[in-house]
């Protein structure tokens, strides 16, 4: 499996609250971003958590978001980011 | 992840409230043992018991961990800053250019990441202490802090200055937030007045803290 995202490209994390070993913060739930790149394919931990085997591999995204836009108050920079590793079962088109 | 956790590595803080009221040397067993560490007692047992790890496999990996305490990570730092397609590669797949230099970084995909006079880079764990162990050996206690890693996030400038480091306003401030399968490490700013070092000399000025992000390596 390929992933659906490239460098660039602009997506949004999903807001959702599943319980269970999830991997990507609350904070950045909601949020939209730019893939930075992409990291490759990896078993999913959300299911090696439990025992699973984490299969089919899912591809994971360094996505980079403006802190202005996480933070309603932040104090910096407009060029400051927070990169986050978000798999792409997280991500939708922007 | 349950790798993450030591058998002391609570949420809650052991040394920073109450030492000052103690006259001797506590030992590391004088708490009562809380409820993950007996959970952890409960699965070393049922493991062993079970024959799936001999306490010999599990002796062997931690002394591999704790041995690691000494880091590989100056060297790689004092390579890269010499070595220019060195630093390249290292960026472009950090776990190629540090199996080169004989650093097996496992499965974890290490990214590396490089200050510059416009950025500096620093690395947090939100979800619990991601670090890269094998580069840098365990996580300073800091790091794994419930304050470090709910704030660096959201006031990295005023974190880092409570640090000792005060990023100029011109100058873009990256936090990488480590989740799952990603491990970082920061290739701080070579100061100025090391030219000409020997990668010793510059070795001996990179400490864990630059290779986190949260300190420059400095000239003294």
């Amino acid at each position: 499996m390929s992933g659906n995202f490239a460098p660039g490209d602009a997506v949004k994390v999903i807001s959702t609250h599943p319980p269970g070993h999830r991997r990507t913060p609350y904070y950045i739930r909601g949020k939209t971003g730019e893939i930075e790149r992409v990291c490759g394919e990896f078993a999913n931990p959300e299911e090696l958590a439990y025992g699973f085997d984490g299969l089919p591999k899912k591809t994971l995204y360094r996505v980079r978001f403006k802190q202005k836009h996480v933070w309603a108050d932040y104090a910096g920079l407009e060029t400051d980011t927070v990169d986050v590793d978000i798999y792409e079962h997280w991500l939708l088109p922007a | 992840m349950a790798d993450e956790r030591g058998t002391h590595d609570h949420d809650h803080d052991h040394n920073h409230d109450h030492d000052h009221d103690l006259t001797f040397q506590p030992n590391i067993e004088d708490g009562e043992p809380g409820r993950y560490e007996l959970m952890t007692y409960a699965i070393r047992e049922l493991v062993m018991e079970k024959g799936h790890l001999t306490p010999e496999e599990l002796r062997a990996a931690q002394e591999k961990v704790e041995s690691l305490q000494k880091s590989d990570g100056a060297k790689i730092i004092a390579k890269a800053w010499t070595d220019p397609e060195f630093k390249q590669r290292l960026l472009e797949d950090g776990n190629a250019a540090l199996a080169e230099v004989g650093v097996d970084a496992g499965a974890a995909k290490m990214t590396v990441v490089e200050n510059t006079d416009d950025v500096q880079n620093v690395v947090v764990c939100t979800l619990c202490s991601c670090y890269p162990r094998a580069v840098l050996g365990m996580p300073p206690d800091w790091y794994r802090s419930k304050s470090y890693r709910s704030r660096v996030v959201i006031e990295p400038r005023k974190v880092l200055s409570e640090f000792g480091t005060d990023v100029p306003d011109d100058m873009t401030v990256r936090v990488h937030d480590s989740l799952a399968d990603l491990r970082y490490l920061v290739i701080p700013r070579r100061p100025e007045g090391t030219e000409g070092w020997s990668e010793e000399q510059l070795a001996a000025i990179v400490t864990r803290d630059t290779m986190v992000g949260v300190a420059n390596p400095s000239v003294s």
